[in-house]
């Protein structure tokens, strides 16, 4: 499995001088299996970075989103496959207790925000109310759950050959915790994450920030720290920076969080165009 | 040991922020939690009782009617809402596990997620007496 981040910032798009390293588009990671599958994680601005990489002769795309706040799909209409007709793209995002993807969706993608319809898109669009559970997509298997967000939101685990990726870009374990991590049973993500090779986790604030900001569904990056040691992940990889920090911020919190413990896993700063490799 | 449904998270967390007395089961009706109004009502702390079969907490705590006679947990309101999936409401008289009797007026209703997920159920209550 190969991954690509091609989004790394969370809330805004954030392009400018002082983001450079880390990056300015939001959400969308890039996940091919080792038969060539292509699966999108979120379709935030990052997307359209993805559009170069996509084969003249590939037949099937695979986008799942973990919610729909803007900064997760604010990308999908400028998704260059969209506008292949030979090409079948499969939507999975999660439903709201009344109203499915498609309805939700469209609430972003018809005028007056977006001039072009859903359904005017050429590609054969498929829109799945992601199940929770497990489900198939052709060499990969995922596993969704629901995860502390506002919201529907969820989070994904994804396999291939015995090897984990999982993806959690919006959550907040901490909320209404005395402590972070509980424990695994009180955890939110922790089933998701558990012994994953790759975690890629919400880490948008520092600790100030979330004591001002908690609710707003977020973590520290010291609550993904904790949560991916309890999970016993190998490696935990900061995502959806906040706009507001600056690519110096970003590395002397992660140099911080290195200094005050003695780290269980691998800790990579999530930076955009970085590649991973699972096998 | 699996991680628990979001929504019993949340409810957790929710209840634990709120001084209404909360009582939370899962699908099999065990006790996974009481909030800290709820273990002033109950006579003991959440952390010493620790989770608790159905079978214990619908007889532990002497559920009575109002005319104090014995009541099975097919009548109580939180068995109600998790065995018919419906909302209910009814006064009780219990023991506490402190000894002290009291009468309770208790809501309870079933906690359902996305896709008609059965997760449980919780109740809330309030001390008769203390409010009239």
């Amino acid at each position: 499995m190969n991954i690509t981040l091609w989004g790394t910032r969370g809330s805004l798009p954030s392009a400018g001088p002082d983001t450079v390293r880390y990056g300015g588009n939001t959400s969308c990671v890039e996940v091919r299996s080792e038969d060539g599958t292509l699966v999108v994680l979120d379709a935030g601005t990052g997307i359209r970075r993805l559009n170069a990489t996509v084969e003249p002769e590939l037949k099937r795309v695979y986008i799942l989103l973990t919610h729909l706040h803007m900064d997760h799909i604010q990308g999908f209409g400028f998704f260059g496959p969209l506008f292949r007709p030979d090409l079948e793209v499969h939507v999975f995002g999660p439903p709201s207790t009344t109203h499915d993807l498609r309805t939700r969706l469209t609430k972003y993608l018809s005028p007056p925000l977006f001039p072009v319809r859903l359904r005017d898109l050429p590609a054969r669009l498929a829109l799945h109310d992601v199940p929770l559970g497990g489900f198939e997509v052709d060499g990969l298997h995922v596993d969704c759950n629901l995860v502390t967000h506002p919201g529907p939101t969820v989070g994904y685990r994804l396999t291939e050959r015995g090897r984990t990726l999982v993806y959690i870009p919006d959550h907040e374990p901490a909320l209404g915790a005395s402590h972070v991590p509980r424990s695994p049973q009180w955890t939110s993500g922790y089933d998701l994450a558990v012994g994953s090779d790759l975690l890629i986790h919400d880490s948008q604030y520092t600790m100030a920030e979330y004591a001002e900001r908690a609710g707003w569904g977020h973590s520290a990056m010291q609550h993904a720290a904790a949560v991916a040691a309890m999970a016993g992940v190998k490696r935990l990889v900061t995502f959806h920076h906040d706009p507001t920090h600056s690519d110096d911020l970003l590395d002397n919190l992660v140099e911080e969080l290195r200094g005050t413990s003695r780290l269980p896993f691998e800790l990579t700063p999530g930076q955009e165009g970085m590649a991973f490799h699972l096998s | 040991m699996p991680q628990r449904d979001i929504e019993i998270i949340l409810m957790r967390q929710l209840a634990s922020y709120l001084i209404v007395p909360i009582f939370v089961v899962d699908t099999e009706g065990v006790m996974l939690f009481y909030n800290e109004p709820a273990e002033a009502l109950l006579g003991r702390q959440f952390d010493e009782a620790g989770e608790m079969p159905m079978r214990e907490w619908t007889t532990i705590f002497q559920p009575r009617d109002e005319n104090n006679a014995p009541l099975p947990p097919d009548g109580l309101p939180l068995v109600i809402a998790l065995r018919r999936r419906v909302p209910a409401q009814r006064r009780i008289r219990i023991t506490g596990l402190d000894g002290v009797a009291r009468h309770l007026e208790i809501v309870a209703f079933p906690l359902q997620g996305q896709g008609n997920r059965m997760l449980g159920a919780a109740a809330m209550f309030w001390e008769v007496d203390s409010k009239q």
